[in-house]
């Protein structure tokens, strides 16, 4: 597995562990209330497993095993896949932050558009590999 | 394909079926007369679908494929593994149970099964990473 997968697919490990407990936090409050301001957590909530997890995960996946190139950088244009890496990461931090507190919502859109520009990154890095393998 | 991920992906087929047929539910109750606690189904249906098949089929793709731990143990910890299923699928059927009759407060009483099923989904999840994260690397 190659380093880029290594740190993505760790990243978005530690989402599904904190967007898991995110969730069961909230969960336990709808049972038995504790403090109603848990529900506060559910954009954070939403953002990790889905963003921080989920794509990150399909992100982190395909860069590993999707067909390598048949040239001395085999896997391509890596510092796109860097760029979309650091961007999304940073994306889903914005938007949580903005998402939290209360003076920083702007964020949420600076975060947003990080994410955007992440997946356009990742994209220019991942089409040329979209191929018949040995192709 | 181990064991357990084909327990984890045949768990995520079922998941999938149910969720499909609870969002099928939840949508009729705007055209013929159903119960009231099928108004309630709405995060049982996302989390079916998010949870029960998504989640579960990546974890038992993740368990065959990732790179081996060792040659002793090239899938982890076996055990960790089968709590994670344990614990992830009785915390779902424990929210799918008692969530909707929480939601209509009908039986507020059921809350502490809500409150158990968030703390066994959580420690799946966290089992997971824990028995993956070593996994995630070169060879």
């Amino acid at each position: 597995m190659p380093r880029l997968s290594i740190w993505t697919i760790r990243a978005a490990l530690l989402y599904f562990g904190f967007g898991f407990t995110f969730g069961g936090l909230m969960l336990y409050n709808k049972g038995v209330p504790v403090d109603p301001s848990a529900w506060r957590l559910l954009p954070v909530h939403i953002e990790f497993v889905l963003i921080g997890w989920t794509v990150q995960l399909a992100m982190g996946v395909a860069f590993w095993i999707l067909p390598r190139l048949r040239r001395e950088d085999r896997y391509g244009n890596v510092r796109a896949a860097w760029i979309a890496f650091a961007l999304l990461n940073g994306g889903v931090l914005a938007v949580t932050a903005g998402a939290w507190f209360d003076n920083l919502a702007p964020l949420v859109l600076v975060g947003r558009g990080a994410e955007m520009a992440g997946v356009v990154a990742f994209a220019i890095h991942i089409w040329p590999r979209v191929k018949a393998f040995g192709g | 394909m181990p064991r357990l991920a084909r327990w984890f992906i045949k768990a995520g087929l079922l998941y999938f079926v149910i969720a499909l047929a609870t969002g099928v539910l939840y949508q009729a109750r705007t055209e013929i007369d159903l119960p009231t606690w099928v108004s309630t189904l709405n995060p049982v249906y996302v989390h079916l679908l998010a949870v029960g098949w998504i989640t579960q089929l990546i974890i038992g793709v993740a368990y065959w494929m990732f790179p081996k731990f060792s040659k002793e143990q090239p899938r982890g910890s076996e055990t960790l593994g089968w709590a994670t299923f344990i614990l992830l699928n009785a915390g779902l059927i424990l929210r799918i149970i008692s969530e909707p009759r929480v939601t209509l407060r009908a039986e507020p009483d059921l809350g502490w099964l809500l409150a158990v099923s968030a703390v066994l989904q959580t420690a799946a999840g966290w089992l997971f990473v824990i028995n993956t994260w070593s996994r995630v690397k070169e060879r």
